[in-house]
């Protein structure tokens, strides 16, 4: 019995943790752009050649 | 958003907006945001891909002209944003904070019911049950604003929505819980509740992402016409957007231009491409004096055009007029979960009314009846109804963006999927709405040649030059290395090519089309005939049509004889010199025969139809107009599109009803139990989280959706 006074408030401040997380990034902006958080990591960094025509779909 | 970097010299920093509708993939952002970075001045570049568009903060002294020179240099054209045009509000954003606090509050008090359920008992079941109050009640409040909200808006007005029957649910569940609580009974019901809440708000997120989606493709479509006129005054000429644009100014159009107002001819002489406005393909000449029209595209020659009407009194303003009118019934569609919940509503509440009854008659006491009649009202809240219609049509969106056809809203793929006549337009819609080169004159034009042509096209904003470019770098041509290159407007671009003069210019004699004549030294002259062609596919498309049960026919602005040629090629009975109103009128008839009629169609003159008809559909190279009305746009050259979007639709409403029909037969397994009193909390979850999952995985089979048949 001690151990759940213990562990249910842990529980729940790390479900609050996440929760509080969440709206932080939701203020953030982070929710702007969906599309393009996905296709970020696949920017190089490196520069490319950016004279290569023919190239957009 | 990238927020400019705080202000550290005394230079004053801007932020513009650009829209880049070419882009859509990981290497065009980049570009874009490494071009732009590039720029001398530019403090930040960040690219929003949703809205296609992207965010640059930039010292003032550098201007738009130079931003969107950057982008056109790397191959994407863009436009500074419209200001008034605000961006539309996301119907996610407001949804996705309910969301997640149900999401936790769920989770939580699943966790602390899945152990009553294991048998905690005494003290442990009340502290239990106390911070599942704790957490729920607020999340509770939290959460259901959304429904409480709509529902109370309903009511008001005397009606009766889908929201009604949950609100009441929900908060009577969630008082007879706390009561539960507070005087230690053995039963609480916070985690149906709360789990209830977590699938609706789920539901509803689909449906708002499918329309933010929808809706930013198109929007970044719209924002792409051209709204405005290079203006000629005192010897200067200067860019005016079109809403600043006065009766009297003088335009300057340059060929491959399109009118930005209603004028008349000052000076110049050339070719108009009217089949935007009125759906004829062939150009008309014009000379001094004679009247043109705003959507008008201007194809040899640079004019000066005297505003004679700008803003609501052009020809336009006077179709969105018609247009407007037209659409009158569209607005007084019903979505088909709003009909289910009609009569679901009263069904659910006279059985709980009838529980409650049955019970104190039974003589089980007014406290007992009521917990009974509230695990009825329970058990039949619309988790699965709610998520039966937006998870198919989401799924099935989804499917159609993938093959390049954006869907505006539910509504108009459930209008779809009863339609039984398509009326197609000719210019733009049937054919492909520009002209392209003959394949096979370009199949017969030696490699150097072809390398020659390409340069000298690419140095005019000609649409004959632009089309061949696009021809020729289709093929994989690259361009030849020309020196002196000028081009004499209305003639053609001459340049020097080792040393020898070449042209692409006007043929010398007619020649019945369009065409141009590529004089090379040492070459014979050569010929390059073009064409508005049919899109790609058509036959197949046609076909597939009627096999769904669908007639064709053509109903277009242009000529009858141009129309008669088509009709042929295409097996169709047509409808040719079509104004505007009598397109509508076309419609309207086949309406009143009990049709159910879809529109295809892409000009201006197509307008007041698309708005009319039972659900329409446009090309992406639509006018705006045209784009704007339209129920979906599509953005492949094939007219498979039309028919893919058909049966799609058709796919989709016929998994609505088999999710219907399980949800509602998991109620009548359901409700006699939660009748007899049968019905815990365990039983209640259980049951209600398979009825959705069962849901959720027959709407997922529509991920195929947009397939064509096995032929």
């Amino acid at each position: 019995m001690t151990g759940l006074a213990f562990l249910i408030p842990v529980a729940l401040l790390m479900g609050l943790t996440g929760l509080a997380a969440f709206f932080w990034s939701l203020r953030n902006g982070q929710f702007e752009d969906l599309d393009g958080a996905a296709a970020r990591i696949l920017i190089d960094d490196e520069e490319l050649p950016v004279e290569r025509k023919g190239e957009r779909g | 958003m990238a927020s400019a970097p705080p202000l550290t010299q005394s230079e004053s920093i801007e932020t513009t907006t650009l829209v880049v509708p070419g882009m859509h993939c990981a290497s065009c952002m980049g570009k874009v945001e490494r071009a732009l970075g590039a720029l001398p001045g530019v403090q930040s570049a960040r690219v929003n891909l949703t809205a296609r568009q992207v965010n640059v903060a930039h010292d003032a002294a550098l201007g738009v002209p130079d931003l969107v020179g950057a982008l056109v240099a790397i191959g994407f054209p863009s436009q500074p944003r419209v200001e008034d045009l605000a961006p539309p509000p996301s119907a996610v954003k407001p949804l996705l904070a309910p969301l997640a606090v149900a999401g936790f509050a769920c989770m939580n008090v699943m966790l602390l019911s899945v152990s009553i359920w294991s048998g905690a008992e005494g003290s442990t079941r009340d502290l239990f049950h106390l911070l599942s109050a704790a957490i729920g009640i607020p999340a509770i409040l939290y959460a259901g604003r959304v429904f409480f909200a709509s529902a109370w808006g309903a009511l008001r007005h005397g009606r009766t929505n889908m929201d009604v029957p949950i609100s009441i649910g929900v908060i009577l569940a969630t008082g007879l819980s706390l009561y539960e609580t507070l005087t230690h009974g053995a039963e609480a019901w916070f985690d149906g509740t709360l789990m209830l809440l977590l699938f609706l708000l789920a539901g509803r997120v689909l449906d708002a992402m499918m329309r933010d989606r929808a809706r930013a493709g198109v929007d970044a479509l719209l924002r792409q016409a051209a709204p405005g006129a290079m203006v000629v005054a005192k010897g200067a000429v200067d860019w005016v957007s079109a809403r600043d644009l006065l009766p009297g100014m003088v335009m300057r159009v340059a060929s491959g231009e399109r009118l930005a107002a209603d004028g008349e001819i000052v000076s110049g002489n050339s070719r108009f491409d009217r089949s935007l406005l009125t759906g004829e393909s062939a150009a008309v000449p014009v000379a001094q004096g004679d009247a043109v029209h705003a959507g008008m595209l201007n194809m040899d020659a640079p004019v000066d055009v005297r505003v004679t009407a700008a803003g609501c009194d052009t020809t336009l303003a006077e179709i969105a007029r018609t247009m407007e009118a037209a659409g009158q019934h569209r607005s007084t569609y019903v979505r088909i979960a709003d009909r289910a919940s009609r009569l679901y509503a009263p069904a659910v509440h006279t059985l709980a009314a009838l529980t409650f009854i049955g019970w104190m008659i039974a003589g089980a006491g007014a406290y007992e009846s009521l917990k009974i009649a509230i695990a009825v009202l329970i058990i039949t809240c619309p988790c699965a109804l709610g998520l039966a219609v937006p998870v198919a049509q989401v799924v099935a969106a989804g499917a159609l963006m993938r093959r390049g056809i954006m869907v505006k809203d539910g509504s108009a793929m459930e209008r779809m999927a009863r339609i039984d006549r398509a009326l197609l337009d000719k210019t733009g819609t049937l054919t492909l709405g520009r002209p392209t080169p003959d394949p096979q004159a370009l199949d017969a034009l030696p490699a150097q040649a072809a390398q020659v042509a390409l340069a000298l096209a690419s140095h005019s904003r000609h649409p004959l030059s632009r089309a061949l470019v696009e021809a020729l770098g289709a093929r994989g041509v690259t361009a030849a290395e020309l020196t002196q290159v000028e081009e004499v407007a209305g003639q053609g671009v001459h340049a020097l090519w080792h040393g020898g003069p070449v042209a692409l210019r006007r043929p010398d004699g007619p020649t019945g089309g369009m065409a141009s004549a590529l004089d090379i030294e040492g070459m014979p002259l050569r010929l390059i005939l073009f064409a508005d062609r049919l899109r790609p596919d058509a036959d197949l498309a046609l076909n597939w049509m009627r096999a769904m049960g669908v007639e064709p026919s053509i109903l277009s602005g242009d000529a009858m004889a141009a129309v008669a040629e088509v009709a042929r090629a295409t097996h169709m009975t047509a409808q040719g010199a079509a104004s505007p109103a009598d397109k509508l009128e076309a419609i309207q008839r086949l309406q009143g025969a009990g049709h159910h009629v879809l529109m295809a169609g892409d000009g201006l003159n197509d307008g007041p139809a698309l708005a009319a008809a039972h659900a329409s559909i446009a090309p992406g190279t639509a006018s705006d107009v045209g784009r704007q009305a339209a129920d979906f746009v599509f953005l492949s050259d094939s007219l498979m599109a039309i028919p893919r979007a058909m049966a799609a639709s058709r796919a989709t409403m016929r998994v609505v009803r088999q999710n219907f029909v399980l949800a509602i037969g998991y109620n009548v397994l359901a409700v006699p139990m939660a009748m007899a009193g049968l019905v815990t909390p365990l039983i209640a979850a259980v049951a209600m989280s398979t009825s959705s999952l069962i849901v959720i995985g027959n709407s997922l089979r529509l991920a195929m959706a947009a397939r064509e048949p096995k032929a």
